[in-house]
């Protein structure tokens, strides 16, 4: 749509209104006809000579709302920079290796928050990925026609939840289930390893990473059903016309042409793990410790943000608390970018599907 | 060597709607067949129950006798994945693997068929490759170009060549040359020509030039029902039934 | 010329091959199944618990002291109320003007780059947007208000909004546009009254899926609007929310206000399940494809 001036002199289109309304009338649905064309004709009755003042200032209006956008990616940046300029001067990329996370005395380290938020993500997306995967080629290849717009509806509610109610069950529900079944379980069969071994408390790492895969199914399920779709129907046909099963049609006529796509809905997941909050916050113990088994407690990135930001005393436990977030958005940021530059590479340009 | 077809009482529908009303036909192998007819007559979807690709799509399904010489396609029993092995099929639009080679593209067939020998592979696909006349364009590039990259003549001819890998005793070809241009048209009816020697073709096709010049037998439908279906000349020429006199003389469709 | 290699292909279909079949369609359907699980759960406590939980007092008063039965988070619902007003009379109109930039007035590039910067905003942690809005606004101000908290909903809702109205606004057929050129109205007009309105079903569309996403927020309000225990009617003080005063009661060690918190819970969800389920009702009905 060019950005067309005001158009041409009102008196010249006297004779236009009886072709433009049947046009119009084929256009627009049959409830919009009869408002639209008296609309049109109504405004057309109460037109200035000149409109090119009203035009001018709408533009301006409208391009303010568009550049707002940029402005509060900027604002945010620069107030997290700002804010951050204490203790990036003060530790300096040190921070980031740093072990301490020490507040009385005003020293701070932030690995065990990086250590806890890369876990937690990276344990979300081993257990999301292949369901994901698995639940949107079922509904894409497998599922019965009459079943794909329910399960896609019951998926897509998984994202409506809000982080807190996911944690609220998490605590209540999904904590005891893991310290009475799930982990003394885990530490009989697979304790050897280091990773399921210390104390059971239900709440740590492990009960983080599951409420996040959780979280996370919906995107990387949605977005992997749509570059499923994408993949056109010939490709389907030439596999099987080759003799193969429904696994090896889909596995080499549709994943393997969607590839790059899944990929990207994978790293968008991993974008979402990476900056949620509530959830985690809510069941992974708040410890700031490394530590290697998945049952003890953990601290992430965001969390000890939410935690402990209202409670910040001095300026520096604050700054070192805005360096932590100033982190966390960049990584995002990265992250995000690239998760969209690849699903956009497959679907050709933006899907523009909204998402709750 | 090619193998013979026979039809016997095939019916076909999509969900509930009958499309294809009790087909009888007889293909002798190793010879090229035509099938005819106004858009929406279902010679395409006759020409898909044949290696039952009918069936892939939803709420679709054929019931009939057809028998690909030995073999009863719609038998008790009868796994569709055997069938389709057998059967070859190329599809108008050219639909080359985009994220393989040339090479995998040809030997896509037979990975899935679990051959691992990478020796008779190699002899295979380039068995293929010749057959389908693309052999002395691509040898050279067989592993670095991508099956896409192609084009589009030279697309339909490497799927022709992926279809051939695996041995196939009967080709169906649905419209293989309607997205080409004139001179990929004219080389792909001319491999046509060749491969009967070696197969048994059915092609559909919309374009009764093409069908008088490369079909020895010819099938004329309308509205889901085979009309008329004798030799080509005579189908051309000598129309029995009143509806294909009028097809072929252009007065519909 | 067929060769005896042609042999080695002519086997039947492999026991392992009609193996793996099986097993990826069982695999399949066990991720659905293992997905739904967990939704399945969560509505089914969420319902027990909340239900059980929630009474009159439970919407009409405000928390009581610590350790005292009863009580409950009537001004966290208002409080939720007034701040999600403020973030939609700002989140809103801004969502919309630059959608309406995209689909009438970006060309090329400068519209990608305006595309991928609402994308990237709408990938910003919640958490982030609430230390940016503290230290512009809270710090500013010196206290905490439900004005900050929906300022920084607001942040979080233009994205959303954005996108919807573009992609509506460019579901409506450009004859339309054109018609209205013809006539001689300019094209301000006809882009709020003609093509605006015509998109009108799928932008609101747009604006609840935004509200319904930002109305269970919790962390941008943790150091914006903060919460309050007692009735707030000044939006420049700090404010309760419901998703606040759910994250409270919950982390808290006290069994009453877990009870209070899974009614809470129950509100919070069953507002946002009405406000997708319209969603779904417009765009099913056909209001929304019937745009053309």
């Amino acid at each position: 749509m060019s950005d067309s001036e005001s158009p041409m002199n009102p008196s010249e289109s006297t004779q236009q209104p009886v072709t433009a309304i049947p046009t119009l009338a084929q256009a627009a649905t049959e409830r919009k006809t009869a408002a639209v064309s008296s609309t049109l004709v109504r405004i057309r009755q109460s037109q200035p000579r000149s409109s090119r003042m009203p035009d001018a200032v709408f533009k301006v209006l409208i391009l303010l709302t568009a550049a707002s956008v940029f402005a509060i990616v900027v604002f945010v940046l620069w107030e997290l920079i700002d804010k951050s300029r204490l203790s990036l001067h003060q530790f300096g990329l040190g921070f980031f290796v740093g072990h301490d996370w020490d507040p009385v005395n005003d020293q701070y380290g932030a690995m065990p928050f990086i250590y806890g938020t890369l876990v937690s993500s990276f344990l979300a997306l081993l257990l999301a990925v292949p369901l994901s995967i698995g639940v949107a080629v079922y509904v894409t290849e497998m599922c019965p026609v009459r079943l794909r717009p329910i399960i896609s509806f019951l998926v897509e509610l998984l994202a409506a939840i809000p982080s807190v109610i996911y944690g609220l069950w998490a605590i209540f529900v999904l904590a005891p289930l893991l310290r009475d079944y799930v982990e003394p379980f885990l530490a009989k069969t697979l304790g050897w390893t280091g990773l399921f071994t210390g104390p059971m408390y239900g709440l740590g790492m492990l009960a983080a990473g599951i409420i996040l895969a959780i979280m996370i199914v919906p995107i990387i399920a949605s977005i992997t059903r749509e570059v499923l779709t994408a993949v056109p129907q010939n490709q389907r046909e030439a596999v099987w016309a080759l003799g193969a099963t429904r696994w090896e049609m889909i596995r080499m006529g549709v994943l393997r042409n969607a590839r790059i796509g899944i990929v990207g809905a994978i790293i968008l997941g991993l974008g979402r793990a990476l900056g949620e909050t509530m959830a985690v916050t809510m069941v992974i113990g708040n410890r700031p410790e490394v530590a290697k088994s998945l049952f003890a407690p953990g601290y992430t990135m965001a969390s000890v943000i939410a935690n402990e930001f209202s409670e910040a005393t001095g300026d520096l436990y604050l700054s070192a608390l805005v360096e932590i977030g100033l982190a966390l958005f960049l990584v995002t940021l990265v992250v995000n970018a690239l998760a969209r530059l690849l699903v956009w590479s497959i679907t050709g340009g933006n899907t523009g599907r909204v998402r709750a | 060597m090619g193998v013979g077809i026979e039809v016997r009482g095939l019916n076909a529908w999509y969900g509930k709607s009958l499309a294809l009303k009790s087909i009888d036909m007889t293909v002798p192998a190793n010879h090229v067949t035509a099938v005819i007819g106004p858009s929406g007559c279902g010679k395409s979807t006759y020409v898909r129950c044949l290696n039952r690709m009918h069936e892939t799509i939803p709420e679709a399904r054929a019931e009939g006798l057809v028998k690909v010489g030995e073999m009863e396609v719609y038998g008790e029993g009868q796994d569709p994945v055997e069938i389709r092995r057998r059967i070859g099929m190329v599809f108008q639009k050219p639909n080359p693997f985009p994220t393989m080679s040339i090479y995998d593209n040809v030997a896509a067939g037979l990975r899935l068929n679990g051959f691992r020998n990478r020796k008779q592979m190699d002899e295979l696909v380039e068995r293929s490759l010749k057959l389908a006349a693309l052999w002395d364009e691509v040898k050279d590039t067989l592993h670095k170009q991508s099956g896409a990259s192609l084009s589009g003549g030279q697309q339909q001819r490497l799927c022709i060549a992926r279809s051939l890998a695996v041995e196939p005793e009967v080709l169906l070809m649905d419209e293989p040359a309607s997205a080409l241009d004139p001179i990929s048209t004219s080389k792909i009816e001319e491999l046509i020509f060749q491969l009967k020697q070696h197969y048994t073709v059915v092609i559909v096709t919309h374009n009764m030039q093409q069908a008088a010049r490369v079909a020895e037998f010819t099938g004329f439908f309308l509205m889901g029902s085979l009309i008329e279906y004798d030799k080509t000349e005579k189908i051309f020429t000598t129309p029995a039934d009143k509806r294909t006199e009028d097809y072929i003389t252009g007065r519909f469709g | 010329m067929p060769n005896s290699t042609a042999g080695a292909v002519t086997k039947p279909l492999s026991l392992w091959r009609r193996a793996m079949n099986q097993g990826a369609t069982a695999f399949a359907i066990g991720a659905a199944v293992l997905v739904i699980v967990p939704l399945l759960a969560i509505f089914v406590y969420l319902l027990i618990k909340g239900v059980g939980a929630l009474d009159w007092a439970f919407l009409t008063q405000t928390p009581k002291p610590v350790g005292e039965v009863g009580g409950g988070m009537a001004n966290a619902i208002v409080g939720s109320g007034v701040i999600l007003s403020i973030a939609s009379v700002i989140g809103i109109p801004i969502g919309i003007g630059c959608g309406i930039y995209l689909a009438e007035y970006a060309r090329g590039r400068f519209g990608d780059v305006v595309r991928f910067t609402a994308d990237v905003l709408n990938g910003v942690p919640s958490i982030v947007i609430g230390i940016a809005v503290y230290s512009l606004i809270v710090v500013r101000q010196k206290h905490f208000s439900a004005f900050s908290g929906g300022f920084a909903l607001a942040i979080m809702m233009v994205p959303t909004v954005a996108r919807a109205t573009e992609e509506m606004l460019l579901m409506v057929p450009n004859n339309v546009r054109e018609a209205a050129f013809g006539l001689g109205i300019p094209k301000w007009r006809t882009t709020l009254s003609i093509t605006l309105r015509t998109a009108s079903a799928g932008v609101i569309t747009g604006c609840m899926l935004a509200f319904a996403r930002v109305a269970g927020e919790t962390a941008p309000l943790l150091f914006t609007a903060f919460g309050n225990q007692f009735w707030n009617k000044n939006p420049n003080q700090p404010t309760a929310a419901l998703p606040l005063q759910v994250y409270t009661y919950a982390i808290s060690p006290f069994d009453e206000w877990h009870r209070q918190a899974w009614a809470g819970a129950l509100i919070l969800i069953v507002m946002i399940v009405v406000a997708v389920a319209a969603v779904r009702i417009t765009t099913s009905r056909g209001t929304l494809k019937g745009v053309s």
